[in-house]
């Protein structure tokens, strides 16, 4: 069964005594309102954005007369579908701002595990699909075997990575490789950072050296589409301290709804830029809102349905 | 972080602003459970048996209600928890699998670590053969833990290595043999599958292998942990969990549907990228945990 059957079921049987219905009434968006939080929190959007969703979406939806072709349920969803794919930046151009004299450096950063080095490998690919010419440098002098790790993603796909050992300090290192870039014709430098907690302040203040050096004209926030309640801290911090230019969700072949996409851009602002569809290094597109808010919503192609009406 | 507003801190300014406990205060304590990634359907039926109690009467205090709450959520948890002790079998075979970078390999990496300093023969299988130096970032661990890594090259079959490294662990009379395996999502069919015949060829060696099938969940993951938990114990039988990432703000709130529902005992707990980072799960500390105020 999916989501779609279920919000639409639930919605359904709140309006079912309301068949007929010209306008929605504070009355009957109530119940249906409290089906819409249950589902944005099952998705994982954090409790504190679903309870401000909501109340915009009661706004909304009060008073509104029902459309011919719909039925209350089918209206309060569109409303529902309406505002969530406006918070996601529906329509937004969200392609990469590298109008800079080059080597332009982007720099990812995010939580251990979240996909970055990943990701770096598979933005290389794409601009290098954009002619671009980039160079990939690996700042991560922690994990085990990060260096090798995206070294290995660069022969992979015949990208050059910048030469270094554990023992570099990161800043130079990135310092070091700019350089490199300028005099070997490199238009873009790829920063792999180690994965860090956003509240381990030493490890946070060396990505605001790096970023104080390099200037990065785009600063993405790598995330994990699977992430529960504590993506808002989490981005909001990230945020706070580096100013993000972006974010790159990853792990979306999976199952989970990704909610987090939703509360890390109601707490940041920021544009969601590219998504991470798999492990290959082809599977990085750029971000839709509006698939993003039918995914949180659990809802499939039935929607387009609605959309036409 | 200011906006990690604990339980108990919230529960406490909650109790303070109101008289009795009402059905205001359980929707609130809603909120709280949610915040703490406990997921709705666990949420609702602990805010359930709370208000069943309030029907009764038996909750007006506000630390008789704190108190309820935490033994509501220690119930699920109460899976016997233990470290894993490899006594039932030479070599005694875990095989650690889980989602991408929740954190299998550097727990690994802990693991070997502490049954060396239990002064047992450690062997590890670098059953990942997909991700990008995997095996060298495993070859790293088992420097520093000292022990010995089993490997073949990149891209080489998984199924072949697990039968590489239980041959040598055999042969070299190890106690121990930990398999790693690539991080994959629980909904890809076709590497599920590759999991499954991992585990027969272990079976064919020693039967009874692996002994401990350890599935590895990242605390910051929410509601999707649940379903990587039952497609994982589905498809590979998991016997146990370890919790990683548990020194961020996340609370991990998961393992109390995953305890609740599947009844998985949780063995371990992350708290660090260090090689001592690995603590055995202690439910009193974790529900305590659950109810901190963040510093
Ligand atoms: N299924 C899937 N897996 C992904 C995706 N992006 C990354 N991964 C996997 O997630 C795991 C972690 O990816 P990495 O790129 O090493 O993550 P990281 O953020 O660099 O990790 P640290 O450097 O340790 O902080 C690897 O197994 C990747 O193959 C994605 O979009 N989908
Ligand atoms: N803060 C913190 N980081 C951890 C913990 N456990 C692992 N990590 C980090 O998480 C990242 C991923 O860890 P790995 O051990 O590579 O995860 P994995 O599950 O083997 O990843 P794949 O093999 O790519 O699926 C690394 O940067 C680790 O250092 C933990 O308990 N706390
Ligand atoms: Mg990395
Ligand atoms: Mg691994």
């Amino acid at each position: 069964m999916t989501m779609f059957d279920n919000l639409t079921d639930k919605l359904d049987s709140v309006f079912k005594k309301l068949r007929g219905q010209g306008r929605l009434t504070e009355d009957n968006i109530k119940q249906s309102m409290r089906e819409v939080r249950l589902v944005l929190l099952e998705a994982d959007v954090n409790f504190r954005v679903v309870k401000n969703f909501v109340a915009t979406v009661r706004e909304r939806a009060v008073g509104q007369e029902v459309l011919k072709s719909l039925n209350p349920a089918q209206q309060v969803i569109k409303v529902v579908r309406d505002e969530l794919g406006r918070l996601m930046g529906e329509g937004e151009d969200n392609s990469l701002d590298l109008a800079a004299r080059p080597p332009v450096p982007i720099m990812l950063c995010g939580l251990q595990g979240a996909g970055k080095t990943t990701s770096c490998g598979k933005l290389a690919l794409q601009l290098r699909r954009q002619k671009r010419n980039p160079l990939l440098v690996p700042a991560d002098v922690y994990r085990p075997a990060a260096i090798e790790q995206l070294k290995t993603l660069g022969k992979q796909l015949n990208i050059p990575v910048f030469d270094s050992n554990p023992d570099v300090d990161p800043v130079k290192l990135c310092t070091d490789a700019r350089e490199f870039a300028e005099l070997n014709g490199y238009d873009t430098l790829i920063l792999d950072t180690a994965g860090r907690l956003h509240v381990d302040q030493e490890l946070m203040a060396e990505l605001q050296r790096i970023k104080q050096a390099l200037q990065p004209r785009e600063i993405l926030f790598v995330a994990d589409a699977m992430t529960g309640q504590d993506a808002v801290n989490v981005a909001e911090s990230f945020d706070q301290q580096l100013d993000v230019t972006g974010v790159i969700l990853t792990k979306l072949d999976g199952d989970a709804r990704g909610g987090a996409a939703l509360s890390i851009r109601a707490v940041t602002g920021k544009p969601i830029k590219f998504v991470g569809l798999g492990e290959k290094l082809d599977a990085l597109e750029v971000f839709h809102g509006d698939r993003m808010a039918q995914r949180i919503l659990g809802m499939g192609d039935v929607l387009s349905l609605i959309e036409k009406a | 972080a200011k906006t990690q507003a604990s339980l108990v801190g919230r529960i406490d300014a909650l109790l303070r602003g109101c008289q009795g406990v009402d059905e205001e205060l359980l929707e609130e304590l809603e909120e709280i459970l949610i915040t703490a990634d406990l997921g709705m359907k666990t949420t609702q039926q602990l805010i359930q048996s709370l208000e069943m109690r309030l029907d009764k009467g038996q909750l007006n205090d506000p630390d008789v209600l704190r108190e309820a709450l935490k033994g509501e959520i220690r119930d699920r948890l109460m899976q016997e928890s233990a470290p894993l002790d490899p006594q039932r079998a030479t070599p005694f075979v875990i095989m650690v699998v889980g989602v991408n970078g929740v954190g299998k390999t550097t727990t690994i990496g802990k693991l070997a670590h502490q049954y060396v300093q239990q002064g047992k023969k450690v062997l590890v299988g670098a059953g990942d053969t997909f991700r990008a130096a995997a095996a060298e970032q495993l070859e790293v661990w088992g420097q520093r833990a000292g022990v010995e890594v089993i490997r073949q090259a990149a891209g080489s079959d998984p199924a072949a290595v697990a039968f590489d490294a239980i041959k040598a662990a055999q042969a070299r009379k190890a106690d121990v043999l930990l398999l790693d395996t690539a991080g994959r999502l629980h909904t890809k069919v076709n590497l599920m599958e590759e999991l499954k015949k991992i585990r027969r060829v272990l079976d064919r060696e020693m039967p009874g292998a692996p002994h401990e099938t350890l599935l590895v969940v990242d605390a910051t993951t929410g509601q999707n942990a649940l379903v990587q938990a039952r497609l994982f114990q589905e498809a590979v039988s998991v016997s146990g969990l370890a919790l990683t990432k548990l020194d961020g703000t996340a609370r991990g709130g998961m393992l109390v549907a995953i305890g609740g529902e599947l009844g998985l005992p949780i063995h371990y707990v992350g708290i660090g990228e260090g090689i001592e980072d690995l603590r055995p799960f202690d439910p009193d500390l974790f529900v305590e945990a659950l109810f901190r105020q963040d510093g």
